[in-house]
């Protein structure tokens, strides 16, 4: 089974280097291209490979469900939760000039926390529809 | 261009296809010839989520579908000529709608004047941020990506709750359609 | 002659609306339900290729504000397609949760099979 294990070495030397590059991409969204989204996408595209080289049982092991279940209203939450900080700040809702002392930075600063919002929800439910599918024909 | 017409016979050929899984193969290509079209178009955004999300996630969960339904197309695959006829006269109508829009890459046309000069100018001094993509996403149209967060949850718990539970296909033989 | 020149000034139209016509092809006359969700995931994605059309400016640089470049390519288009984008993933993978289910309970994924097991159950 050489070719199984070419595939499992190259997996796992890749692996940090994927992750990594979700969040590079999460945090420089502000500078090039990217954000919440892809880096959600790029950070999910991590467990499900782990999922299909070495099985569902490693993946678990890495993201177990209960996480992965807390993590999709998490995000939605730290989203929504920006607006209503931007509201008792004295704001409108989900304005984000109140959060530094420029509002420059300010607007920075929430565009950074809402794109981390995305990234937590977009990744837990990927990970969670791949877990459904998967599960399914045990 | 020459994209696009790569394109075009990607789509007749996913169209004429029996096997399943050369479809789902086909349609991961689509995507990311797609991706490789919006990059020309200089959509590094879009191009960068269509490629992750059409070429990538896309694809596992079609080929989850189909180790869970193991079918291959078996029916005899013949033109139907209505369908045909209606896309044919629907894709008339609508190719001679677009003929009078302003021909590809004016940079005078209609949309580029109304909203778009202010973002691409003020985006810098307000937010401090230079992609204006996430700017424009994240902060000048900040409700419409909550809306899109909860579109993604809703799908995400709807998911679940169709297929969690983890039921045996065999078990299910004996007309158990409860969950 | 004109309308000659106009085509090829609208080549890129044309072939769009080609693959918009063509996906709804797939979903109208195919009956094996995955092979209609990918048609209608071929419809959505050439919808999202005609609005970012529109949007290029011959000569402009993707919309990333940098001081060497002064034209820049539409950025609106490109948030709504981003959203659309994720939209469209979430539910193609609803469909194909159904899809799963509706085998489950009918074991096939024919569109007339389902049909005729609704006519007799």
């Amino acid at each position: 089974m050489s070719l199984d294990l070419i595939l499992r070495i190259g997996t796992k030397l890749m692996l940090p280097f994927i992750l990594l590059f979700a969040f590079y991409v999460q945090f420089h969204g502000d500078y090039g291209p990217g954000g919440g989204f892809q880096a959600g996408v790029i950070a999910a595209g991590t467990v499900i490979l782990v999922a299909i080289t070495f099985g569902l049982g490693a993946a678990q092991r890495i993201a177990p469900h209960g996480l992965v279940d807390r993590l999709i209203p998490l995000g939605l939450l730290i989203y929504a939760g920006t607006g209503v900080a931007g509201l008792l700040l004295g704001y409108n809702y989900l304005e984000y000039t109140g959060f530094s002392r420029t509002p420059a930075y300010g607007h920075e600063y929430g565009i950074l926390i809402v794109e981390f919002g995305v990234l937590v929800t977009v990744s837990g439910t990927i990970i969670a529809l791949f877990y459904a599918f998967a599960e399914r024909s045990r | 261009m020459v994209l696009l017409t790569m394109l075009a016979v990607v789509t007749v050929a996913i169209a004429r296809q029996r096997s399943l899984f050369a479809v789902v193969i086909l349609a991961s290509i689509y995507s990311f010839l797609m991706a490789s079209v919006f990059l020309v178009l200089d959509a590094v955004d879009v191009a960068m989520t269509e490629a992750a999300v059409g070429a990538g996630v896309s694809t596992v969960i079609l080929l989850a579908t189909l180790h869970l339904i193991r079918t291959v197309e078996v029916r005899h695959l013949r033109p139907r000529l209505v369908p045909l006829a209606v896309t044919g006269v629907t894709g008339a109508m609508l190719i001679w709608g677009t003929l009078t829009l302003p021909p590809f890459g004016t940079a005078d046309a209609p949309i580029h004047k109304h909203v778009v000069p202010r973002y691409l100018s003020e985006s810098i001094r307000e937010t401090n941020v230079a992609n204006v993509v996430s700017a424009v996403l994240a902060d000048y149209r900040g409700f419409d990506t909550l809306g899109e967060v909860t579109v993604i949850f809703t799908a995400g718990i709807g998911v679940i709750l169709l297929l969690r539970g983890g039921r045996r296909r065999d078990r299910l033989a004996d007309g158990d359609k409860t969950s | 002659m004109s309308t000659l020149k106009t085509l090829i000034e609208h080549y890129n139209y044309v072939v769009t609306i080609f693959l918009m016509m063509a996906g709804l092809y797939i979903v109208v006359a195919r009956g094996n339900m995955v092979k209609k969700l990918i048609g209608l995931s071929v419809f959505q994605t050439s919808v999202f290729l005609l609005y970012i059309e529109p949007g290029k400016i011959l000569g402009g640089t993707p919309p990333i504000l940098d001081p060497a470049f002064s034209v820049y390519s539409n950025p609106l288009p490109h948030v709504l397609i981003l959203t659309a984008i994720v939209v469209g993933v979430a539910t193609l993978a609803l469909g194909l949760a159904l899809v799963v289910r509706i085998n489950e309970a009918y074991g096939t994924v024919e569109e007339d099979e389902i049909f005729d097991g609704d006519g007799k159950a």
